[in-house]
This record gives C-alpha cells, sequence and structure tokens, in this order.
C-alpha cells in the first residue's frame, strides 16, 4: 500500500518537489482571488506556514501568484494555514496604526473532527480512524451540506479532508465571506445539536415540535444507522456499550427499550413526546462541530492541498458525488505522489517536452495531472469554474455601474 | 451633542409631542438645558437600573414572571417609566436624558460597550413586550423596517414546515397572520435558537414574533451610535465638569476584576492542591482535578483556570512551572510544550502578541460565553453540568443535603471565581489585607449607588459569605477526615 511508505523523516526532500511541480498554483491564486471582484482581496489575505523545526510564522502576505509560488518553494512549509482578508497587507500590519488592522472577512468554515466523537466509537480513539468510523464523517458530511444549500441558501461549498482524522467545509458564498461575528456563531449553533462536555451523559434532548431541520438531519442519520451502528460499532454487542446506550434512556420504559432494541427498530410506538430513539441516534451520530472555529473572522484553518505532517495526506477537496466511496486511506501522499512523478519521468523522457514545443507556444506542463492528485485537481477546478460564473456577473454588475457616472 | 451651548428651552407642551411614544429607538438626542444635577441623578439610576436588569438576566428567565415583577418593581422605584399613559412624560424625558449620558460614559471601550448594549437591548426588550399589537405594528412603521409579507398561495404550501419551526405558530396563525421573509442575518438570535422556519437563506417570521428583528436592530443602530459617541469623547472630556462623574460611571459597574495581581508569590505550587479543596469554586476545583487526572486540559480549560490562578496570585514563572510539570507528566514533551503550550501562558500574562494583560473570567462570563462540549472541563458547574451528575459531585464534596437543594433554588449573589477564593481565605483566617481589598469595592459601589441598592449589595455579600463559610467548613473536615 503506498501510504505505509511515507515517512515524515522525508518531508524535506519531497517539500521541494512537491511544492515546484505538483501543488496547483495556478487554481489556488485562482480561488482566493475570487475574480478580481473586490480590489487587494487576494493581496490583503493573511497566510500563515508552520516551517521546519516547529516554527511558525503568521501574517505572511503575497501580491502575486508569482509572489506566492516563489516564497512557498523558497520556504517549503510542512504546514499551510489560510486566515481571514485584513484591512491592510498582512506583512505591514506592524506599519499599521494600531487598532485600525482589522480582518475584514474570510469564507465562513466548519471543522469536524473525529476526536470529538471518542465518547461514542468503540473501533478507535484520539487521532485513528479506519473505515467503520469514517461513515461519522460521511453523515456529517450529508446533514451539514444540505443545511448549509437549503436552510442558508449558500451555493459553493468546498468540502476537504483534513489529512488525518477529519473534514473540513469552506463556504466561499460572497454573502459568507462577509458574515459577521455574530452571525457566525448562530449558522454554527443553528447546526448543532450535541450539547456537554465530559459531565453530561445525555447530549441530545428533542422537545415538540421537532423543527424541520432536525427532521431532516434525522432522514440521514436513519439511513446510515443500522449499517453504521449495529453492525460496524456494534453498540448492542459488549455489555459497557448496550449499558451506555440504556444510560440515555428514561427509566419507565427500559423494559420496552430492551425488547425494541432486539429488533431492528424505526417504528414509533413511544408515547408522542419521548423521542428517546431519536436522540439516541443523533448522541452517535449526528456532526460535532466546534464553534469557536466557525466564529472566528480571523481564524486560520489548515489550506486545501496543504500537506499533514504526520500521515503524509494531501488536503484534497472531496467530490460529494463520490462521497459514499471516499476513502481517507486511498488519499495520496506526498511520498505517493513523488513517486509517481519519477516513475512517469523514466517512463516518458524528453518526448512530451518536445511535443508541446513543436506546436509553438509555451505550454506549461501540469505535471500533477500524471499523479493521483490529478482527479482531485479536476473536481476543484469545477467547483472553481461554478463560482466563477457569479464573479462574471458581479463584474459586469460593477462596470455597468460605473459607466453610469 | 452639547448640554450646555443650546440656549433654546422647551415648553412643556413640546415634551408631549417629544415623548407621546411609550417606547424609543433614542435615535435624537435631547437637546435642551439639563441642570448637572440632573444631569448626575439620572445618570446614577439608569446605571442601577441597567445593572438590576443584569442580575435579574442571570437569576430568571427574561420576561419570565419573576422577572417582569421585579423589573416593575425597580423601574416605579427608580422612577422609570415602564408602562404607557400619559403621567409618563416626565419619566420618559428622564429616560431620554439618562441614556444619552450614559452612552458617554461607555463607549470608551470594548466592553463597555458590550455591557452596555446588553443591558440597553435588555431593557427594551422587556419594555417592548408591555406594547399591544397595534403599538407593535406603529414601532415597525414608524421605524422604517420594512420587510416583505408572503403570499397566501405560499404560506399554504409552507404551513407544516411552519407550525413545525416554532412552538408558537399552530395551522391558526398561519392562517390569520401576515408571515415576513427575513434576511437571516437580520434574525440572528433566532436562527441561533432555531425557534424559526429558515429556507434559502431567509427566515419565516409571524407578525407575532417580529421583537426579535427590532430588537437586532436596536442593537445594530446603537453598536454604530457609541462608535460615532466614541469620537466625539474629547470634546466632552474637555468639560472639566463632566469628565470626574463619566469616569466614575463606567467603573462603577465593573468592581472588583481582580486584572491587578495582589499577593503576587504568596501562594507556592505546593499548596494549589490542598487550597482547590479548601478555597476553590467548584469550577476551578474541577478544572484542578481534570488536569491531575488526565496531565492535559483543552484550551477553554486553559483559559479558564489559568486566569484564575494569575488572579489568586501565581506568577508568571510559578504558572509556567505548574503547567509545564502536569503536562509533561502526559503526552506532552518539554519541547513541545515550550514551544506550544508556554507562548499562550505567557499570553495570558500579557507578554506576547497584542500585549493584554488578560481579566479572570467572571461568573457572568463564564456561565455565558464558550459552552464546554465533548472533552471540555470548563464551565460552570451549576449552569453546565447535568443536575443528577452535580449533585454526587456535591454530595462528594460533603455538601449537606439541604445545601444541595438549596443550590437549586439560589439566587446568585457570587458573582467571580476570584471572589470566592479570597472570601474563603478570608473565612479561614486571611489577614487584614484581604478585608482591605473587599472593602474597597464595597466603598465605590456605596458612592455610586446610594440606599436600596448598597444596602442590598451588602446583605448579597453577606449571604454569599455565609453560605460560603458553610460549604468551606463542610469542605474543611473532609479534608482533615482524608
Amino acid at each position: 500500500m503506498p501510504s505505509s511508505d511515507y515517512d515524515p523523516a522525508s518531508l524535506p526532500d519531497l517539500l521541494p518537489l512537491y511544492y515546484r511541480r505538483l501543488f496547483p498554483f495556478s487554481q489556488y491564486y485562482r480561488w482566493l482571488n475570487y475574480g478580481g471582484v473586490q480590489k487587494n482581496y487576494f493581496q490583503n489575505r493573511e497566510f500563515s506556514f508552520t516551517l521546519k523545526d516547529d516554527i511558525y510564522v503568521r501574517y505572511q502576505s503575497f501580491t502575486t501568484q508569482n509572489e506566492l509560488e516563489k516564497e512557498m518553494q523558497k520556504m517549503n512549509p510542512y504546514k499551510i494555514d489560510i486566515g481571514a482578508i485584513y484591512s491592510h497587507r498582512p506583512n505591514q500590519h506592524n506599519t499599521v496604526k494600531s487598532g485600525t488592522f482589522q480582518a475584514l472577512e474570510k469564507e465562513l468554515v466548519f471543522d469536524i473532527d473525529m476526536t470529538d466523537y471518542d465518547d461514542v466509537r468503540s473501533c478507535c480513539s484520539a487521532a485513528d480512524i479506519c473505515c467503520k468510523c469514517w461513515t461519522l464523517m460521511t453523515i456529517a458530511i450529508r446533514i451539514l451540506d444540505r443545511a448549509l444549500r437549503e436552510d442558508f441558501g449558500f451555493q459553493h461549498l468546498l468540502w476537504v479532508y483534513s489529512g488525518r482524522r477529519g473534514v473540513h467545509c469552506w463556504v466561499c458564498d460572497e454573502a459568507a465571506r462577509k458574515l459577521s461575528v455574530a452571525a457566525r456563531s448562530a449558522v454554527a449553533e443553528y447546526l448543532s445539536l450535541i450539547k456537554g462536555g465530559e459531565e453530561t451523559v445525555k447530549k441530545v434532548v428533542l422537545t415538540d415540535p421537532i423543527h424541520p431541520f432536525i427532521r431532516e438531519s434525522l432522514a440521514v442519520v436513519e439511513r446510515y444507522f443500522p449499517r453504521y451502528a449495529l453492525q460496524e460499532q456494534d453498540i448492542l454487542g459488549r455489555k459497557e456499550s448496550v449499558d451506555k446506550v440504556l444510560s440515555l434512556v428514561p427509566e419507565d420504559i427500559l423494559f420496552t427499550v430492551y425488547l425494541w432494541l432486539q429488533s431492528l427498530f424505526l417504528q414509533a410506538t413511544a408515547k408522542k413526546g419521548q423521542y428517546f430513539e431519536k436522540e439516541i441516534m443523533l448522541q452517535y451520530c449526528y456532526p460535532r462541530l466546534d464553534v469557536n472555529v466557525s466564529k472566528g473572522v480571523n481564524h486560520l484553518l489548515k489550506s486545501p492541498f496543504s500537506v499533514h505532517p504526520k500521515t503524509g495526506r494531501i488536503s484534497v477537496p472531496i467530490n460529494l458525488k463520490e462521497l459514499d466511496v471516499f476513502d481517507p486511506f486511498a488519499v495520496p501522499t506526498i511520498s505517493l505522489i513523488c513517486e509517481e512523478l519519477d516513475r512517469k519521468k523514466e517512463n516518458n523522457t524528453e518526448s512530451s517536452g518536445r511535443s508541446l514545443a513543436q506546436k509553438g507556444k509555451m505550454v506549461k506542463t501540469y505535471y500533477y495531472k500524471r499523479t493521483t492528485l490529478a482527479k482531485y485537481v479536476k473536481y476543484f477546478d469545477q467547483f472553481l469554474d461554478a463560482m466563477a460564473r457569479s464573479w462574471k456577473g458581479e463584474l459586469l454588475r460593477k462596470s455597468d455601474l460605473q459607466k453610469e457616472f | 451633542m452639547q448640554f450646555m451651548s443650546r440656549q433654546k428651552k422647551l415648553l412643556p407642551n413640546s415634551h408631549t409631542e417629544l415623548y407621546g411614544q411609550c417606547l424609543q429607538f433614542y435615535g435624537q438626542p435631547p437637546l435642551e438645558n439639563i441642570a448637572l444635577s440632573e444631569f448626575e441623578t439620572f445618570a446614577v439610576e439608569r446605571l442601577k437600573l441597567l445593572k438590576t436588569v443584569e442580575n435579574l438576566g442571570v437569576s430568571y428567565v427574561k420576561l419570565s414572571e419573576q422577572y417582569t415583577k421585579k423589573l416593575d418593581q425597580e423601574s416605579k422605584n427608580l422612577n422609570f417609566p415602564y408602562r404607557s399613559g400619559p403621567s409618563e412624560i416626565e419619566k420618559r424625558r428622564k429616560d431620554h436624558i439618562s441614556h444619552f449620558i450614559l452612552r458617554l460614559a461607555y463607549c470608551q471601550t470594548e466592553d463597555l460597550r458590550r455591557w452596555f448594549i446588553q443591558q440597553e437591548v435588555d431593557l427594551f426588550r422587556y419594555r417592548f413586550s408591555y406594547l399591544s399589537s397595534k403599538q407593535k405594528l406603529e414601532f415597525l412603521h414608524k421605524n422604517n423596517l420594512q420587510y416583505d409579507a408572503i403570499s397566501v398561495e405560499e404560506k399554504k404550501a409552507l404551513q407544516d414546515k411552519l407550525v413545525n419551526s416554532s412552538y408558537a405558530v399552530s395551522g391558526i396563525t398561519v392562517e390569520d397572520q401576515d408571515f415576513y421573509k427575513v434576511p437571516f442575518q437580520d434574525a440572528l438570535d433566532l436562527v441561533r435558537t432555531r425557534k424559526v422556519y429558515l429556507k434559502a437563506g431567509y427566515v419565516y417570521i409571524p407578525h407575532q414574533d417580529i421583537v426579535t428583528i427590532i430588537l437586532n436592530d436596536f442593537r445594530t443602530r446603537l453598536s454604530k451610535a457609541l462608535a460615532l459617541t466614541a469620537r466625539s469623547l474629547p470634546a466632552v472630556h474637555s468639560d472639566e465638569r463632566l469628565q470626574p462623574l463619566l469616569n466614575h460611571l463606567s467603573h462603577a459597574y465593573v468592581g472588583q476584576d481582580y486584572s491587578i495581581q495582589k499577593n503576587v508569590g504568596k501562594i507556592s505550587l505546593e499548596q494549589i492542591d490542598s487550597l482547590s479543596g479548601k478555597s476553590f469554586p467548584l469550577c476551578m476545583r474541577q478544572l484542578h482535578q481534570a488536569l491531575r487526572e488526565n496531565h492535559h486540559l483543552r484550551h477553554g480549560g486553559r483559559m479558564q483556570y489559568g486566569l484564575f490562578l494569575k488572579g489568586i496570585g501565581l506568577s508568571l514563572e510559578q504558572a509556567l512551572q505548574f503547567w509545564r510539570s502536569e503536562f509533561i507528566r502526559g503526552k506532552v514533551d518539554a519541547d513541545k510544550f515550550d514551544k506550544a503550550y508556554a507562548y499562550s501562558i505567557r499570553h495570558m500574562f500579557g507578554k506576547e502578541g497584542k500585549r493584554t494583560d488578560y481579566t479572570p473570567y467572571s461568573c457572568m462570563k463564564v456561565i455565558l460565553s464558550n459552552p464546554p462540549s465533548q472533552g471540555d472541563h470548563h464551565g460552570c458547574p451549576f449552569r453546565h453540568s447535568d443536575p443528577e451528575l452535580l449533585k454526587q459531585k456535591l454530595q462528594f464534596y460533603k455538601v449537606s443535603p439541604s445545601g444541595i437543594s438549596q443550590v437549586g433554588d439560589i439566587t446568585f449573589s457570587l458573582n467571580h471565581p476570584n471572589q470566592y477564593f479570597v472570601e474563603s481565605q478570608k473565612v479561614l483566617g486571611g489577614g487584614k489585607d484581604i478585608k482591605r481589598e473587599m472593602d474597597t469595592p464595597q466603598r465605590s459601589q456605596e458612592n455610586s449607588g446610594r440606599g436600596s441598592a448598597a444596602a442590598r449589595e451588602a446583605a448579597a455579600a453577606a449571604n454569599a459569605s455565609q453560605h460560603l463559610a458553610e460549604m468551606t467548613e463542610e469542605l474543611d473536615s473532609f479534608f482533615q477526615d482524608a
């Protein structure tokens, strides 16, 4: 398996190759420039880099795609984070009068981390994941994606695999980028159903009436629950986990519940107002968000196409059309794609370069196309194309306004 | 806004016009001459009213019967309007003027603004609830809140969803009332609590619920106004009659915030374990225990507990040693600690970044912001724990059964975890220093709030220390037994 070939010690050798040949700079710039609709949008964006030996540098900013490329190729960051668009160029923030340097806009983001599900998964804990608990991410993505699109009206969502144990969502609509802190926190709370820390046993409480959002979310959970909880997680297979389930049930119907649990349920035999079977399903499966990640306009989040130093995996965008078959262990590692590049080079030598030159123009060779990274970049392109249609509209509108003057 | 330069004197019947509406957005500042004594009285009394609003908001559900009754009482006592009627004209004038004076005092910092806006919004909400439907509609139109109503067809199509989105909406509501389509950014409170139907970025609000929208509008307007006021402050401060009063007003509400470290270095690290049993409030004790058990705390817990320790007198060096020695016992090695966690501890002490010397969290802040989630140990156990679990914990800490049931009903008189610590140490035999610390805030409270408010505060503090004395005695004996 290709993934087992990754060794963190080889990063210093692999990163230069990655940033010189494989990182999709033109798509990356196309994204963050947002069609050039707003002035200085790219120039005022904060990036932060984690370099070798855990050296962390904030307030990096770049004026052009070229400058971004050169700097990244020079620094070879281990990790890249994307921050907000500020009022001034972040790399000049020290020259700005105190108090006037402010974060203005940023994508609305969500971070789903598998560690937050440790109290309800039996197969793994902490930073580990496996195909059995990955279903939790699938459920989370389906629920949140639907809600963000249908309830909130957002259209341009980029889901990204974090590289180890979770997923991120970048909501890139203009309205999302302009949201205030209060608005972001309201959106995150609307999407939250799991309440309580270590001290809370029953983390989901449903009361009448059941909001349409909860109904829709339940429909998703119910689709996955039988296979996930009863087979993969086997919550009835061991005494401790049965006890855990039972601790969430009100005492007077315990016996009925036991019988119910024996057969695959889904018929509401419970009294009206008692939603414990729904609450249990939600507690086991509903997405757990970190509200603090979504709240802050200036919050820094791992960049798509960044490498995860511990696993070597590239943070790739997830194509929702193929969500049910997405396998985090099939995501390419940096060592894999570098290896694929070398292999192709040996096979092709100079032939492809010459044929391109024969066409009479300087065509840039997109090396990533020779690797497993290709399909992810292609999907990213499609995402950008969809957004570009809205930028076009914006630019036309703006130029119209100018003509009126 | 200039108080003394305008020479016009308004006639009484203009007052009737100005103050005909019982509720206002405070869009226009008062234009009349105001005597300095009135200036001071009005401001101080409004401050008392807002403080009551704050305290009631923590102890009772807003707009519940007890809440409104008590606020009615306070409004009456302080001579503020709380009902509609012609006799209210003088009170509305006072309300108008006092609001603008407090704007001057509370526009200066982010914290002051946030506090002022929160209490004014709560006060507005309470008063708005007394308006009739007709009056509410009038208010909407007068203040230019135009939101579109959806068609009857659309209402019918969405009927089930609308009914299921809100406890207060029935089939009849949908038939009888207009529903407005409002962009979700204008109705954040309803979105946050999921009390409304949301589709494609719009919330669908029945006429009866339009109050939340109005509150948001009020909040936004006030926020902008405060920003503007802050810019004209230098002109106001140049008037020497006003400056001392305004400063006094804005400091009075804060009270003791434990930001200035006293007793630095008087606590040694070895004492912390035993102190946590004797003199830490439950939230901090919980955090300390979780830290000892797991050799780790998440960010929320590190902030709440770390700042508390700073407040009781730990120095930066001690704090670094304390956290480091504990984290090393867990999964973090010394190097990683120095790189990742040491920075944030120095940040807490104001030695990094924008160099803000962060203040330890008050109870209000702990309860209301950043609720704990999976893996967290911070927050307030009296707010954030399961009642059953909390009972168990208190039993474990040997609080008497009557004490436990009392905890469920208690009116909140304790304001700050560090206050608990200081009081507890005092009760256990602290020295004169600590007593002097407690006296100073009492005095400033007495100066700003005369008569009943000060007496009530003193009584509350006495209650708190008695309650604390009981609890600490129990805890003490527990430790001695162990």
